[in-house]
């Protein structure tokens, strides 16, 4: 029974491999690459925290806490000196006297507790802009007490409330970026592609200016253009916008290289015989023959995006204060002396290097489940 | 081959023409021009009040007040004819006199970073796909990816950190203190490639790493062509038959990259000169858009440009020597 009982499953595996369309096959094949799936996960909760950022950040981004500047992050814990407790709690703030500057410094108490609760009611905030709440992930249970995960920056600010924001705007710039790119690089690249020739030659000569000139120099003259008295919004706009203008000669000159190389297979041809309008062949019957590695390109040229708006704000030319992104916080950490005395303004550096490894692990994934050759099943 | 590289000089006359070009407009961007701020720079606080009439003159004395493809011809006429970027209002001096000394720091630094770059994934890649599946194959893919993923600037934070700490050595900056305003000499020289390691190394980090990973691509690749077998049949001694063979074809793609890797190192330069505080080079390039000098700023864009598109035409020519194939596709 069982002897006849296992073929007839591997049988139906066989099945269900044959008749699965392009899409699943390659979800199947990306599913089996461990760090991929690793980075998709660490990827989607990143963006995750970046969309529902007011809930999940328990203070606003520029909100300040007086008492605690430059402070160290508060770990949670659940035991000191008192005793155990099932609830994670901190100890309290107190202000005293530094003995050799005489400055006041807050430091903790390990005598009192301020227990942690989560979903917990604090600062009233609208979800997306729109929807008010007062509900976030965690806070304190004292209305006066502040939790401050990973610290705060020399005005007070959280750390850890403000990097979350800056995830959002971080990712954000990304998408906009290669979302722009890749219009540009389907419009530039398809008519270079499809109509080949001269028009292909004049295309290839402006692809090959836009490429050659170095990004971030070029960057700083256009961000100098930008008038001071624009509003932060305009600033983040007038940057992805700058962004994805400049990204695209690498996608541009795939997709026309894939174009040219089967503008004349026979089904091409059949289509245009049939009076399909250019736009229509191009997005009907030659894109989707490789559509799979132009979203391999576009995955791997987030990193690009990111890094540098986040190098550009981390000198001070891209987004401005009070705006947040990694590179606007970082901003603070340009000197060996914050390493040292304030280590925690780097976190977001962390997020930076983490991001760009997992857009780049995915678009190794990816470009392997993609690949149709790559194995048999 | 003459023919092949007089073809590639004129595209490269070509695309630097238009690249001028758009540099030119990039310049001609930022809302009010230099004359305004002249006026408000030399007559602020001397009680003298300007009118309308005072900036149209100096606008006309500056030349402002030409149509805008005059004003290009002009440009990049005086460059071209006399080597002449025109004036840096700022400094109140030659465009020429401003850079001249930096531009010559630069293509040092360029050098210095494209000579480690390949000195060490070259090697290296070869060796990681000669050993591949191994635990230094591994160890090299790690850190070819943190290569990518950590930006070069928060890298030159970490080295100036460690260097204060272990060697309490302040090593940011192109010279010491002393050499700073010497004239040159043997010993400035000496001086400048001692403290030019430290942005040669964070520059090459990330080209390094992503040249590693197109060496060691491509040598794997190679490596399994029935050329190698039979070599290898014939008795070939391996050395001899790696760089005979597989290492030949790998630095290809290295070699056709070269302008890729100086853009790449171009657009990292002035962040990474800001944090090591090179005030050679970044901060002038930073001071000019701020100040609106759009004429320090438009010569420096149009010089890096320049360098790029020249390096692109030398790995060309080199390409084409490296493998003739090329010539007849090309």
């Amino acid at each position: 029974m069982t002897d006849t009982a296992k073929p007839d499953r591997d049988e139906a595996q066989r099945l269900r491999y044959y008749s699965a369309s392009q899409w699943t096959l390659i979800w199947w094949r990306f599913r089996r690459h461990r760090a991929a799936m690793v980075a998709a996960t660490i990827l989607g909760i990143m963006a995750l925290m970046g969309v529902f950022a007011e809930v999940v950040a328990p203070y606003g981004p520029t909100s300040r806490n007086a008492s605690y500047l430059d402070g160290p992050p508060q770990l949670p814990m659940f035991c000191d000196r008192q005793g155990c407790s099932i609830r994670p709690f901190v100890h309290g703030i107190k202000t005293e006297r530094d003995p050799i500057t005489l400055r006041a410094i807050s430091v903790p108490d390990p005598e009192t507790r301020v227990y942690v609760s989560f979903l917990a009611r604090g600062e009233q905030v609208r979800l997306f802009g729109v929807i008010p709440t007062d509900i976030h992930l965690f806070g304190l249970d004292h209305d006066k007490a502040r939790l401050h995960l990973w610290g705060t920056d020399d005005l007070g600010r959280d750390v850890f409330s403000r990097t979350i924001y800056a995830t959002r705007t971080s990712l954000s710039i990304g998408v906009m970026g290669v979302l722009i790119s890749f219009v540009l690089a389907l419009i530039i690249g398809g008519t270079a592609g499809y109509a080949g020739g001269r028009v292909d030659g004049g295309i290839q000569r402006v692809t090959e200016v836009v490429r050659v000139v170095p990004i971030i120099p070029l960057y700083m003259g256009l961000a100098a253009a930008m008038p001071p008295e624009w509003s932060t919004t305009q600033v983040y706009f007038a940057m992805t916008l700058i962004l994805g203008l400049f990204g695209w000669p690498t996608l541009a000159r795939r997709i026309r290289s894939q174009l040219l190389s089967i503008r004349n297979e026979d089904y091409v041809v059949a289509a245009r015989l049939a009076g399909a309008r250019p736009s229509r062949i191009i997005g009907q019957h030659m894109l989707p023959s490789f559509t799979s590695f132009i979203i391999v390109d576009l995955v791997i040229s987030f990193p690009y995006m990111i890094l540098s708006e986040t190098a550009l704000s981390f000198v001070g030319l891209g987004l401005r204060p009070p705006s947040v992104s990694w590179g606007v916080m970082l901003q603070q950490a340009q000197s060996v002396r914050v390493i040292e005395q304030t280590p925690w303004l780097f976190i977001p550096a962390g997020f930076v290097v983490v991001a760009v490894l997992a857009f780049t692990v995915i678009g190794d994934g990816l470009r392997d489940a993609a690949d149709p050759y790559s194995e048999a099943r | 081959m003459l023919r092949f590289t007089a073809e590639r000089f004129v595209g490269m006359i070509v695309t630097m023409l238009l690249v001028s070009l758009m540099v030119f407009i990039i310049m001609e961007l930022p809302p009010g021009d230099y004359a305004d701020r002249y006026a408000f720079r030399k007559y602020s606080g001397t009680g003298v009040s300007v009118t309308e009439a005072d900036i149209q003159a100096i606008r006309v004395e500056l030349g402002l007040d030409k149509p805008m493809l005059l004003r290009y011809f002009d440009w990049i006429g005086n460059i071209v004819l006399h080597g002449d970027f025109g004036q840096a209002f700022a400094f109140e001096t030659s465009v020429t006199k401003v850079i001249g000394d930096k531009a010559l720091l630069t293509t040092a630094i360029l050098f210095g970073t494209l000579i480690i770059t390949y000195l060490v994934s070259i090697p290296i890649g070869i060796y990681a796909a000669v050993k591949r599946a191994s635990f230094a194959d591994y160890g090299l893919t790690t850190f070819s990816y943190l290569g990518l993923a950590l930006p070069n600037f928060l890298l030159a934070l970490i080295l100036l950190y460690f260097a204060n700490r272990w060697f309490n050595a302040d090593i940011g900056g192109l010279f010491s203190a002393e050499m700073k305003d010497a004239p040159w000499s043997l010993a400035k020289a000496g001086d400048l490639i001692a403290h030019l390691w430290l942005p040669a190394i964070v520059l090459a980090w990330s080209a390094v790493a992503y040249q590693l990973q197109t060496v060691r691509a491509t040598m794997s690749d190679e490596l399994n062509k029935l050329s190698v077998t039979a070599a290898r049949a014939r008795g070939v001694p391996e050395t001899k038959l790696l760089i005979k063979y597989p290492a030949r074809l790998a630095i290809n793609p290295v070699v056709s990259t070269i302008g890729f890797d100086v853009n790449r190192i171009f657009s990292e330069l002035p962040i990474v000169a800001v944090v090591l505080g090179l005030t050679e080079l970044g901060e002038l390039l930073l001071r000019a858009y701020l100040d609106l000098d759009m004429y320090v700023a438009g010569a420096i864009l149009l010089l890096l440009t320049f360098m790029i598109v020249f390096m692109n035409f030398i790995s060309d020519i080199l390409l084409a020597w490296l493998d003739p194939r090329i010539k007849l596709g090309g």
